[in-house]
């Protein structure tokens, strides 16, 4: 094999292996029989192997712990130093065998860390890509298409509705607002992990210099991301500010916060929320946002479309989200599509957010 | 278009008054002529073209779209503009594609477009624009913009554009048309306030202060003349010549909104040139219905004969504006009653009649008749009678609202006990408390004893008292729904309101069966058990039979 993927034009009498025989749904999680491990379980299992740092994702209480250096801090940082019986670290592109399974990561550009598993057993190789986006991130690594046989991909915008448009543009909004409301303090909604530093960064490379505002859940992952190298210019902690000095300035917190007792500190707060679901207006609307920015981590319509068909896959199954329209979508370019009954993946649980840079919860 | 369509998407989303206004004004100082001009026009309800119907739109989706891909999405969104908006498919585009189109080209082209070229020119544009833009077209071609901004708001910005008042351009507005280029160039101070030759120009109205019992020690009763309060809408009715000699009749509401359209049945009353101030309502037998039956004659775009006949309109008027050629509003008020009594008597028409005074010759005599409509003048329809105005003798008519010059006094309003039994989260300022409250009732119910809810109300209460009733809300929470939380309403925990209202009618859409009219918090019942608060019987008994 030696990296070059076998070509699966042959009939399929011809394979040994079936897809199911590799990666099974079980209430656990994603299961790799011949591997003796689970992808992203929800619940504790011996062998656990990580796509990202989410917390439906990544959860505490495994065996043994594969997954990237930044995947393994962000548990570290969530968990605490013992979530894991024993972690080991892989890195984009090195391969590591499990049985009769090659097993490796690629990256999903979702967010710093995030990486597709590829499993490769018997001539058939799967690729599990959990969250991911096709887009430009300027705190993670971009996505990679891995051809494969069976790809396994989210829908959690799998509805042709959700275009996510251009970033940049949602950015300039935000800056248009501040620009127009200089008294108001901007309160941007944004999942902590991922979600606010590409947020701020964009903000940076938007030209916007001024000193951003974190609350205190925002603080330590943040401070993370610019261990990494991530540059994300002057931060400071939003509970140390005055009143007064909050007007005109731009603060980033979880989405949980923007509307709720914590905001009374700010000058005549403005509700931003920095998400793909502000795509329909009634989301928007009924969450209260004044000012939506459609901003996503993971690959909207298009993107997922595109991915698709970039990996040459001829099945598809579809986790978490709109599973039925891009199931049916799949079925109409000729691909066999099946809808994998996972449950325990969605949004980022804030309530199990990161602890705040002072030991308590957000 | 598309920086047009960013204005609306804002302002979709934005619930302060204030807010609104700065960004449509700075829309239009960034806007250049002709778009901002149709902008206004959008707002305003200014445009002319027939609106397309939304078959039209689906028609183009359902073309371009996998029917079981489309259904799925209308489903998921719930608004058609809006899915095929987010759907619409990605052109590939190439380099020398014509840019987006502005709005004036939307407007313009609109105007003059054969039906059956409509499909195509549409399609067109939705392959230029963006999702916001595309969602802004569909909603302008379909007539369907509901942004939350009304023409005087519209107005209201343009006229800060220059710092002008926006009684200005109402009194200029019935002689501008779209796209108002030279509107915008007296805004920015380049030209003359452009001149009206509107034979019957909207007036800007004359306010009244509501006066508190603190007020009436530094008052003469000799200096004030009293009418009824009537419970109908305030407008404005003014026929004037054209240049062609014939008779032009508008109806005004009192933010200048020509409504003359939804009451045909009224204009030929109006049959000389004057300038009448009065209040719309409902008569049958010659007695004022209550404010819920005029509500059937209200924002309708078109009235049938039998809507003109079961809910028979009425002015009743109370002061004269302007009299044929001649401008009355400098004199006293007691002169243009003399005159508007003349006015009246000479229109002789039963649809047009005169607001009667009431005699008193001290406050207390006042407080009496105020107490008792049917006592003192008001007869049979004591009913309809909301309070008294109180007009200065002397006073000259000032739009706006001139201190110490017109007064309302109220009737006492309706108050009952009510238990606070769900709270939801405000808007704006207010989106991280709970201040909105749903209230019950007692009544008897098949699980005995049982709290049915009666009202909703937001405001009333101060803003120390809205901390105090968020505090309560958040530490007593049942259970939540959403953006709703269930507050603990049982006999002896909970929240006892006392929720004031204007009136009450019948409702099929309640629960309860009742529905008030402007209820809001009067005071907490801190003190009150909520099984003393009041019961759902008494709330029938206040139904007019």
């Amino acid at each position: 094999m030696a990296g070059k993927l076998a070509p699966m034009k042959s009939p399929p009498y011809i394979t040994t292996m079936r897809p199911q025989d590799i990666l099974v749904p079980q209430p656990h999680g994603l299961c790799c029989r011949p591997g003796e491990f689970y992808i992203d379980p929800v619940r504790p299992v011996a062998r656990a192997l990580i796509t990202h740092g989410h917390s439906d994702h990544a959860r505490a209480g495994h065996g043994a712990v594969l997954a990237t250096q930044e995947t393994l801090d962000m548990m570290r940082l969530r968990y605490g130093d013992d979530f894991a019986g024993s972690t080991q670290a892989i890195t984009y592109g090195e391969e590591i065998r499990f049985g009769t399974c090659q097993v490796k990561f690629h990256p999903a550009g979702h967010v710093l860390g995030s990486a597709q598993i590829s499993v490769t057993c018997g001539g058939v190789r799967v690729v599990a890509s959990g969250d991911y986006k096709d887009v430009a991130d300027p705190t993670c690594a971009p996505f990679e298409v891995v051809p494969c046989d069976v790809f396994i991909t989210e829908a959690t915008f799998g509805l042709p509705v959700f275009r996510h448009g251009n970033p940049q543009a949602e950015i300039a909004k935000l800056l248009n607002s501040v620009a127009l409301f200089p008294e108001r303090a901007h309160l941007v909604g944004a999942y902590s992990l991922g979600k606010a530093q590409r947020v701020i960064a964009m903000l940076r490379q938007a030209g916007y210099d001024a000193p951003i505002y974190l609350h205190g859940a925002m603080e330590t992952i943040t401070r993370y991301y610019e261990s990494r190298g991530i540059a994300l210019g002057e931060l400071r902690p939003a509970r140390d500010a005055k009143k007064v000095e909050l007007a005109g300035t731009i603060t980033l917190a979880p989405p949980t916060a923007i509307q709720d007792l914590w905001t009374r500190r700010f000058p005549d707060p403005l509700a931003a929320f920095a998400s793909g679901w502000m795509r329909v207006r009634a989301r928007a609307r009924q969450r209260g946002i004044e000012l939506p920015l459609v901003i996503s981590d993971h690959a909207d319509w298009d993107g997922l479309c595109a991915t698709i068909e970039a990996t040459g896959a001829h099945e598809i199954w579809v986790t978490h989200g709109q599973e039925d329209a891009l199931v049916h979508w799949a079925t109409t370019k000729g691909l066999t599509a099946r809808p994998l009954a996972l449950v325990g993946y969605g949004e980022e649980d804030e309530e199990t957010a990161l602890p705040t840079s002072d030991g308590t919860k957000a | 278009m598309n920086r047009f369509a960013a204005l609306l998407d804002r302002l979709s989303y934005e619930p302060g008054r204030n807010n609104k206004l700065r960004l449509i004004t700075a829309y239009f100082r960034d806007t250049p002529d002709p778009d901002r001009g149709y902008a206004l026009a959008a707002m305003t309800g200014a445009l002319s073209f027939k609106h397309a119907k939304s078959g039209l739109i689906r028609d183009l989706i359902v073309a371009r779209s996998d029917p079981a891909l489309f259904a799925l999405s209308y489903d998921y969104v719930g608004d058609l503009s809006e899915t095929v908006a987010l759907m619409w498919p990605r052109p590939d585009r190439l380099t020398n594609s014509p840019p987006p189109p502005s709005l004036g080209e939307v407007v313009t082209t609109l105007d003059s477009l054969p039906k059956k070229e409509l499909p195509a020119q549409l399609a067109q544009w939705l392959d230029e624009l963006d999702e916001t833009g595309r969602w802004a077209l569909l909603k302008l071609v379909t007539g369907a913009l509901r942004i939350g901004v009304s023409a005087r708001l519209a107005k209201t910005a343009a006229a800060a554009l220059g710092d002008k008042d926006p009684h200005d351009i109402e009194l200029i507005w019935p002689g501008l048309a779209p796209p108002y280029a030279e509107l915008f160039a007296w805004l920015e101070g380049r030209a003359a306030i452009p001149v009206t030759h509107d034979p019957a120009p909207f007036r800007p109205v004359m306010l009244a202060h509501a006066i508190e019992d603190s007020d009436f020690a530094n008052l003469d009763p000799n200096d004030f003349a009293a009418e009824w309060k009537w419970d109908g809408i305030r407008v404005q009715a003014v026929s004037g010549r054209a240049e062609d000699r014939t008779i032009v009749t508008r109806l005004y509401s009192r933010t200048g909104e020509d409504i003359t359209g939804a009451f045909p049945d009224l204009l030929p009353a109006l049959h000389l040139p004057g300038a009448v101030d009065g209040e719309l309502l409902v008569l049958r037998d010659k007695r004022v219905q209550t404010f819920n039956v005029l509500q059937q004659r209200l924002n309708r775009k078109s009235v049938t004969p039998k809507l003109m006949k079961d809910y028979p309109i009425h002015l009743r008027a109370y002061d004269l504006l302007g009299d044929g050629e001649n401008d009355l509003r400098e004199l006293p008020f007691e002169e243009r009653r003399d005159r508007l009594e003349a006015f009246i008597a000479k229109l002789n028409n039963p649809r047009v009649d005169l607001s009667v005074q009431v005699p008193f010759r001290s406050w207390d005599e006042l407080a009496a008749a105020r107490a008792d409509p049917a006592s003192a003048n008001a007869g049979e329809d004591a009913e309809a009678v909301e309070g008294v105005m109180l007009k200065r003798r002397d006073a000259a008519y000032v739009p706006g609202r001139p201190k110490g010059q017109w007064w309302k006094w109220k009737r006492d309003p309706h108050v009952i006990d009510a238990v606070l039994m769900y709270a939801q989260r405000g808007h704006g300022k207010r989106s991280s408390y709970y201040s909105d409250y749903t209230f019950g009732v007692w009544t008897t119910g098949d699980a005995g004893e049982e709290l049915v809810p009666v009202g909703k109300a937001y405001f009333g209460f101060t803003d120390e008292e809205l901390i105090q009733i968020d505090k309560f809300v958040r530490r007593y929470t049942t259970e939540r729904f959403g953006p709703v939380r269930q507050v603990v309403h049982e006999p002896d925990q909970g929240l006892v309101l006392e929720v004031a209202f204007e009136g009450l009618q019948r409702s099929t859409r309640h629960k309860s069966g009742v529905a008030m009219r402007f209820p809001r918090i009067n005071r907490l019942r801190w003190d009150k058990p909520p099984r003393e608060a009041d019961r759902l019987e008494t709330l029938e008994k206040m139904l007019s039979p």
